[in-house]
C-alpha cells in the first residue's frame, strides 16, 4: 500500500504465497506492536466467543461427530478467503484490519486444538472410522471453503478498482 | 460467567498466537508456514493435557475454549495452504496439510497420556 502510484499494489496471487503482504498475520506498517495485540485480542474474543455460542447452539458429548467444530472451521474459512481477496486485492483498509479480523476474529473463532481433540475422542470411543473420515475431511473442506471464499469473492468484485475507493 | 472464561483465555491466546507466529517466522525462512505450524501444535498438546486432567467447567472453558481455540487456528491454516497451492507450491501445500494434521493429533495423543501421568 506505500506505491507512489494511485493504485495500491495488486497482490499477484503467483508471488510467493509466504510473502508476508498475503498473509492473514500480517501487521499495519509503521506502527507500534500495542496497537495490533489490542486489536488482535480484541478480536480473538469476539470470535472466540461466538465460537462458544456456536457450541452450545449444536452441543455433541464427547466421542460424537463434533458438527459445531466443523462447521465452525468450515465457515471461518470462507470467511478468510473473502477477507484475504478483498484487503490484498480490492480496497484500501486501515492498517489494524487484518490484525482484527484476519488474526483476531477468524483465529479465535476457528481451531485446530478442538479438532485434533475431537480425532482424538472419537478414536478413543471406538468409533475408528468416523474418526478417520473427520481427520481427513476437515482440513479438504477447510481448503474447499477457502477456495470457495477467494473465487466468488474475485468474481463478486472483479469490477471494482482498488484506486477509486476513498 | 463461562463467557467470561472464555474472554480472559482468548485474550491470552489470540496475541500470543500472533507473537509466537511472528517470532518463528523470522527464525525460519522459507516457504513453508511454520509459525502457524508452531502454535496449532502448541494449542494441540496444550488440549490434550487439558483434556486429561479432567478440570472443571471454569478452567476447561479459560484454558480449552479460550486459550487453546484462540491460540489455534483453521482459517490461516486453510489459507495459508490455499495460498501456497495456488502459488503452485504443490508439495509444500501437501507437506503443510498432511504434516500439520499427524503433528496435530500426535500432540494432542502426546498431551493427553503426559496429563494421564501426572500426580494429581
Amino acid at each position: 500500500m506505500s506505491g507512489a502510484e494511485e493504485r495500491p499494489e495488486i497482490v499477484d496471487p503467483d508471488d510467493d504465497p509466504g510473502d508476508a503482504a498475503e498473509r492473514p498475520e500480517a501487521g499495519g506498517p509503521g506502527r507500534g506492536p500495542v496497537p495490533v495485540l489490542v486489536a488482535v485480542a480484541v478480536g480473538g474474543v469476539v470470535g472466540a466467543e461466538a465460537r462458544y455460542g456456536l457450541s452450545l447452539a449444536l452441543p455433541h458429548a464427547p466421542g460424537a461427530w463434533p458438527w459445531s467444530t466443523l462447521l465452525v472451521n468450515a465457515s471461518g474459512c470462507v470467511l478468510i478467503g473473502v477477507l484475504m481477496v478483498l484487503v490484498t486485492e480490492r480496497v484500501r483498509v486501515h492498517p489494524l484490519t487484518r490484525p482484527l479480523l484476519g488474526v483476531g476474529v477468524l483465529g479465535g473463532y476457528t481451531t485446530f486444538s478442538s479438532y485434533a481433540v475431537d480425532v482424538v475422542g472419537l478414536v478413543g470411543a471406538g468409533r475408528v472410522v468416523p474418526a478417520a473420515g473427520y481427520a481427513v475431511a476437515t482440513p479438504l473442506l477447510a481448503l474447499l471453503a477457502v477456495a470457495v471464499g477467494v473465487w466468488l469473492t474475485r468474481r463478486a468484485t472483479a469490477r471494482w478498482s482498488a484506486g477509486e475507493r476513498r | 460467567m463461562t463467557v467470561l472464561w472464555v474472554a480472559i483465555g482468548a485474550a491470552v491466546g489470540a496475541p500470543l498466537r500472533y507473537l509466537v507466529d511472528r517470532a518463528v517466522r523470522g527464525r525460519l525462512r522459507g516457504g513453508f508456514p511454520w509459525g502457524t505450524f508452531t502454535v496449532n501444535v502448541v494449542a494441540s498438546f496444550v488440549l490434550g493435557l487439558v483434556t486429561a486432567l479432567a478440570v472443571d467447567p471454569a478452567q476447561a472453558a479459560v484454558l480449552g475454549v479460550g486459550f487453546c481455540g484462540a491460540l489455534s487456528t483453521y482459517s490461516t491454516f486453510g489459507y495459508e495452504t490455499f495460498a501456497l497451492l495456488e502459488g503452485r507450491a504443490v508439495g509444500t501445500a501437501v507437506a503443510n496439510l498432511v504434516g500439520s494434521v499427524v503433528a496435530g493429533l500426535s500432540a494432542v495423543t502426546a498431551g493427553y497420556l503426559v496429563g494421564l501421568a501426572l500426580p494429581w
